[in-house]
């Protein structure tokens, strides 16, 4: 069985780095979104700082559950989705590592680019590692959630904004606390209750999300 | 005891015999409503007495409470649908779950509307991202969520499986909501606005709006057994009892 999930593992990493515009184009589409509020608010420092957190926080948001639309549907049309639901092994085992794939080449990136983009957003030095701290843990929930939605839309050719519909509400909690926690930062308290709580979230998200991923594409095909 | 919920369980999950149930049930259950909804809002809009500070206004309570706590029984009663229809794969879980979401989304709307036309007079604002409206708003955008994804699949039973993982996925958000925007919105909002507390309400005041909430809530399952009703059919439309059905005298069901 994990010989089967490494080899689920590299497969999807291979996938992924051999057509890095899947990779690239999230954090590019997060670092374009994010610049746009400078231009559309106003340049003022302190108005930047007051939406910061929640900009960053949207723009994340967006290109996570962008990046899942595609997720499943070449698989689909490869026909490699069906060998992945006829294995002689749980579906949850592929599916887990896809998602790890997946998180691993655009949600970890926008974790790490999320700080510079803070810092462009005149959030003060001091709470950008919270920022990135918190996309870290948020972001997973964010692939895992969408990939419930991705999952349950594969088969129709309607997919991007009904996915919208689906998942955007999903995603709030994370936003609420995700952003909650940059903007207690700073004001200076102290942050450890509400990454604890995002912390929860995602074992809930990790925990019971892949068997919801996994029953979702079965449901789509038919079963 | 166990016993009869037993069978209920096994008699209502077939089709034919819901149907029949349905029938029976209706021609009483849609006039009770009706006359119980009427009651109760004639009194409470009518007759109950004046709230000290809010004059009349405070009268929109009638209509608001029962469409609030509609919309939220309605969800959670789709999430133990799309349960039951997930583990146990019952038809008829499949089909209550596709009634419930029309009018549940209805009343949310309707508690968002008479919401924000209460909120105007006593607390000066349309709207205001409290917690209880953002949640409210939220559980609107889930119903939503949950009809457009059934109006997308085609086969019906593939659409009913797919909203029932979706309204269980659901139905832990709206808690999961529930708390982060009250720990967090409310928090950086200052005062809290707060609502009557149950036991803060004059006997005078309570009952009518008990009995609107019953009302409403009655209505709102009679809307759910006409849809039920209705899909079943659609469902069945293949089978002999329903063919009998719509042309009586022809058992093979041929033309």
């Amino acid at each position: 069985m994990s010989a089967i999930w490494w080899a689920s593992l590299r497969r999807e990493l291979t996938l992924i780095w051999r057509a890095p515009a899947d990779m690239v184009q999230p954090l590019f589409f997060f670092v374009v979104v994010v610049s746009l509020f400078p231009l559309g608010l106003s340049p003022k420092p302190e108005l930047l700082a007051l939406v910061a957190p929640g900009a960053v926080w949207v723009a994340a948001l967006l290109a996570v559950m962008l990046s899942l639309d595609g997720l499943f549907r070449r698989d689909q049309e490869s026909g490699a989705l069906d060998q992945m639901l006829t294995a002689p092994v749980v579906t949850v085992v592929p599916v887990s590592a896809k998602l790890l794939a997946h998180w691993l080449l655009t949600g970890l990136p926008l974790a790490l680019i999320a700080p510079l983009l803070g810092y462009m957003m005149q959030l003060p030095v001091a709470v950008l590692d919270t920022l990135m701290v918190s996309v870290l843990l948020g972001t997973p929930t964010l692939t895992v959630v969408g990939a419930i939605g991705a999952a349950l839309t594969v088969g129709l050719n309607r997919g991007g904004i009904l996915l919208a519909v689906l998942v955007l509400p999903l995603y709030i909690p994370v936003l609420v606390f995700g952003a909650g926690v940059v903007r207690t930062a700073q004001d200076g308290l102290p942050t450890d209750g509400l990454l604890a709580v995002l912390g929860a979230i995602l074992a809930l998200a990790l925990s019971l999300g892949p068997v919801a991923v996994a029953l979702g594409l079965r449901i789509s095909a038919g079963d | 005891m166990w016993k009869t919920i037993k069978r209920w369980y096994h008699q209502l999950g077939s089709p034919r015999y819901f149907y029949g149930f349905c029938n029976a049930v209706l021609p009483w259950l849609v006039p009770i409503a009706l006359v119980v909804l009427v009651v109760g809002l004639a009194w409470g809009l009518a007759w109950a007495p004046v709230e000290r500070y809010q004059g009349d206004s405070y009268r929109i309570i009638y209509i608001h409470v029962p469409a609030s706590s509609g919309a939220l029984m309605g969800y959670i009663a789709m999430g133990v649908a799309g349960l039951v229809a997930l583990v146990w794969r019952m038809k008829m879980a499949e089909v209550m779950l596709k009634a419930l979401a029309p009018f549940g989304a209805v009343l949310a709307a309707v508690s968002l509307i008479t919401g924000a036309l209460w909120g105007k007079p006593t607390w000066g604002t349309y709207w205001q991202w409290d917690a209880r409206m953002t949640s409210m708003l939220i559980l609107l955008f889930l119903y939503l969520g949950i009809i457009a994804l059934q109006s997308a699949i085609r086969d019906p039973r593939q659409a009913a499986r797919a909203a029932s993982l979706l309204a269980v996925v659901g139905v832990i958000n709206v808690v999961i909501v529930k708390y982060s925007v009250e720990w967090l919105q409310t928090l950086h909002q200052g005062a809290t606005l707060k609502m009557v507390g149950e036991s803060s309400i004059n006997d005078a005041m309570k009952y009518p709006l008990l009995i609107s909430m019953l009302g409403l809530w009655l209505l709102y399952a009679a809307n759910v057994l006409i849809r039920a009703r209705a899909e079943v059919l659609s469902r069945e439309r293949r089978s002999g009892w329903v063919r009998k059905l719509v042309a009586p005298g022809d058992g093979k069901g041929g033309r």
